[in-house]
């Protein structure tokens, strides 16, 4: 590196060992230095000590950047999840602190290590600065292999530097240096074999580019099928008369094993259909399971009405009302096909089958309220008898 | 013993031994016996009850005993250096490791209302204790405590003894020993602590699991023993008992590894707490139940202040960790806090077994023994011993430290 031979930076010595450095340190403290460095290749235990120097205040501007990062993801969660767009997550509140706890740590180290990082580099350290007298001496060469070195500058009152070099070597150093500033550098951006080279490279990575992804992309065997003789959903045919080549089913079509319901929609219609399914043990017990999986939770186990959703959805109504009672089966059909106020339709959850089932069960729940006498028969009576009338 | 001979490594340190004063070991005396007389009363007015008091300051004694054997074993397992001079504080609280064996004992008398697995009624009501019954049953619980509990106590008096032997003779071989044994120790604890925390803590509640618990307790203990031994330490030295070559960097250290032992328990406390909150199971959540409903939820929320936040703000700032007075007073805050997680640990079990919780002055009787027993085993042992290890070959590195 060229410098300016006029202008001194200051004066380095090298040391042998750390004990040695941190003597002479004490030293030119006491002796009243103040514009002085040193450099070691690791960091020497009781080293600030020696040079006076105050604990860093590097550590408030984590503690202010992981405070501020807690606050903020904390905040954050509570207005998108909890204010924002609020939604159920695993049956929690909304606000659900102890699964947000996590996010805020993770959060809070990641903001906390980066500003302590990026400090560091931009207010401490000061870079970029490419150009430090230091840069490229013997001195340097030293201090980041095995010697350990301290620099007086010129910008110390008390800087003479034939004075500072004995100074040096009178603590003990081995080895001196005078530094010198650098000359200033200038550099042209905007040189025509850069201009050019960024050229170059502009085109080569767009060509590239262009040509993996729209043509070798659409070679076979990479084109894996892409072309078929086939009709797709947004082609044009010039066969039919309203030239698309995705044609729409007859009217009436139907899916397999799909029946339609012939009042879907109607909230009450004229008529209904009427109860499929007889109400045996298995039908009953189906009906059981499929009432207690999608009904239940607002209807209540039992149909009364007693919804465990804890006002997180309207409660369901009774099922043991007169008017409820009263409903044909096929009322009933219609409602959980067509939904009802707040209830939404069950048709995709529920299968026809299940319906009828379901509706089966509730007639039961519905008996079980309001008993006949024939129905307090001893049950192992009824199970005697029906063992005797079972055609073997 | 008052005179280091030249040759040791101890023998620039500066320290001379100072005897502690009588009134230390007679004022542990006292406490120790009105603590017991008054235990003796709560175990006539309520036995059960006691059963419970006599249990959390039991758990307590062994968190603080054998997390300081864990920080002398630690140390020579790291090799660390700043904590030498430290080292004799940590064994002189661990002295209270062979008497577990003994002080246990109370205990096995006092298992039916501790533990509802116990009651052969109740088992044979119950599938999930059932099943559990070939690891919960008393006499395969009683043989393997008192084992650990012998253990712990050979492993003590090899590790203690080997280190008083170097004051004399100074010999490195002792060292070399100690580390290998130390290592051997730290294995056996990770499955010794977890069993004892599993079976006196956990058992309370035996539907209850968390595999995690062991580590809970781990973290306590060595929390509890830091705690325990920074306060006499600042003590000891502030008095001039120790040597005058320790630095505010060994307390600086001291300081940072209390700061790091209080985040990890809020990790390992937090990490149980929302795992089991998160799935909602019954037989999980329960255990946060009983200690959230009936009152308790004010001493959680207490528990997570006084244990971690106050902790953690206290011994944040760098200066803190170098100032005696904000250290002493952590300290007495941590052993005081560390014992309301005890609390928070064994009371709120009263309800598996059908009794009511109510505040009751009863079980604060059994902790003024446990204060008592310690000052007076650490007069009884700091009387015959150097208070730093004079033979230590680390000993010079040590007092040497600088950050």
């Amino acid at each position: 590196m060229t410098h300016n031979d006029n202008k001194i930076y200051g004066v380095a010595a090298l040391f042998d060992n750390p004990d040695k450095i941190i003597k002479a340190v004490k030293k030119v403290k006491s002796d009243g230095y103040k514009y002085y460095d040193v450099n070691t290749p690791y960091p020497l235990h009781g080293m600030d000590e020696a040079m006076g120097l105050r604990p860093s205040r590097l550590g408030y501007v984590t503690l202010f950047f992981g405070f501020a990062a807690a606050v903020f993801i904390l905040s954050f969660m509570w207005w998108t999840l909890a204010i924002s767009y609020p939604l159920v997550i695993g049956g929690k509140p909304y606000f659900a602190l102890p699964a947000f706890v996590p996010i805020t740590f993770e959060f809070t180290v990641l903001l906390g290590v980066l500003s302590t990082v990026i400090g560091m580099i931009t207010v401490v350290f000061n870079l970029p600065f490419n150009s430090h007298p230091l840069h490229d001496t013997e001195y340097m060469r030293n201090v980041s292999a095995d010697k350990y070195g301290i620099v007086i500058e010129s910008a110390d009152p008390l800087f003479e530097e034939t004075k500072v070099r004995g100074y040096l070597k009178n603590l003990g150093a081995f080895f001196t240096e005078t530094i010198y500033e650098p000359e200033k550098e200038t550099y042209k951006i905007f040189q025509p074999k850069f201009l050019a080279f960024l050229g170059v490279i502009a085109i080569l990575t767009s060509g590239s580019t262009y040509v993996t992804l729209n043509k070798f992309m659409y070679l076979t065997p990479f084109d894996f099928m892409l072309n078929q003789k086939k009709g797709s959903a947004q082609a044009e045919s010039n066969f039919f008369y309203d030239k698309r080549e995705m044609r729409t089913p007859v009217e009436g079509t139907v899916a397999r094993g799909y029946i339609p319901y012939a009042f879907k929609g109607q909230a009450d219609p004229k008529e209904f259909l009427s109860n499929p399914l007889l109400p045996t043990m298995k039908n009953l017990q189906l009906g059981q399971k499929k009432f207690l999986t999608y009904c239940s939770p607002c209807h209540g186990y039992y149909g009364d009405g007693d919804s465990r959703l804890r006002g997180q959805f309207p409660a369901g109504r009774t099922l043991h009302s007169a008017r409820v009672i009263g409903f044909s089966d096929g009322k009933i059909y219609n409602i959980i096909t067509n939904g009802q106020n707040v209830m939404p339709s069950y048709a995709y959850q529920i299968t026809r089958n299940e319906r009828w089932a379901i509706i089966n069960y509730i007639r039961v729940l519905q008996r079980a309220q309001n008993p006949e006498p024939s129905d307090f028969t001893d049950i192992k009576e009824i199970n005697k008898e029906s063992d005797k009338n079972v055609p073997n | 013993m008052s005179q280091i001979e030249s040759g040791m490594p101890g023998a620039q340190s500066g320290y001379i031994k100072k005897e502690l004063p009588k009134s230390l070991s007679k004022f542990g005396a006292s406490l120790l016996i009105i603590g017991l007389a008054l235990g003796l009363i709560s175990y006539l007015v309520d036995p059960a009850r006691s059963a419970y008091g006599y249990l959390t300051s039991f758990m307590y004694l062994v968190s603080i005993g054998i997390g300081s054997l864990f920080l002398v074993t630690m140390e020579y397992a790291a090799g660390a250096v700043w904590s030498v001079p430290f080292r004799r504080i940590a064994e002189f609280f661990a002295s209270v490791v062979p008497l577990f064996i003994i002080l246990v004992v109370p205990l096995f008398f006092g298992m039916n209302s501790l533990f509802s697995w116990t009651n052969p009624a109740v088992v044979a009501k119950d599938q999930v204790l059932q099943a559990k019954s070939a690891y919960l049953n008393v006499p395969f619980f009683i043989i393997r405590d008192l084992v650990i509990f012998l253990i712990w106590a050979i492993f003590y008096f090899v590790v203690i003894k080997n280190s008083r032997r170097q004051d004399k003779s100074g010999n490195q071989a002792l060292t070399t020993m100690n580390i290998r044994l130390s290592v051997a120790l730290i294995v056996i604890f990770a499955f010794t602590v977890s069993i004892i925390s599993f079976d006196w803590m956990m058992s309370m509640e035996p539907h209850w699991f968390s595999t995690i618990f062991g580590v809970y307790y781990f973290a306590d203990a060595v929390w509890g023993a830091l705690a325990v031994l920074t306060l006499a330490s600042v003590i000891l030295y502030q008095k001039g008992y120790l040597t005058s070559k320790i630095t505010k960097d060994h307390f600086y250290s001291l300081g940072t590894l209390l700061f790091a032992f209080t985040v990890f328990w809020a990790y390992i406390a937090f990490s149980q707490y929302m795992l089991q909150w998160y799935g909602n199971l019954p037989e999980e959540i329960i255990y946060f139940m009983h200690r959230w409903n009936g009152g308790w939820k004010v001493v959680s929320i207490i528990l997570v202040i006084t244990h971690f936040i106050v902790p953690f703000l206290l011994l944040l700032p760098r200066s803190s960790k170098t100032n005696f007075k904000l250290l002493k007073f952590v300290a007495v805050w941590i052993i005081l806090a560390q014992f309301l997680d005890m609390y928070w640990l064994v009371m709120p079990g009263m309800v598996n077994n059908g009794f009511e919780y109510s505040f009751s002055w009863t079980d604060f009787t059994f902790p003024i023994a446990v204060v008592g027993l310690v000052l007076v085993l650490f007069n009884f042992v700091a009387r015959k011993n150097n208070l730093i290890p004079v033979g230590d070959p680390k000993l010079k590195r040590g007092l040497d430290f600088h950050l």
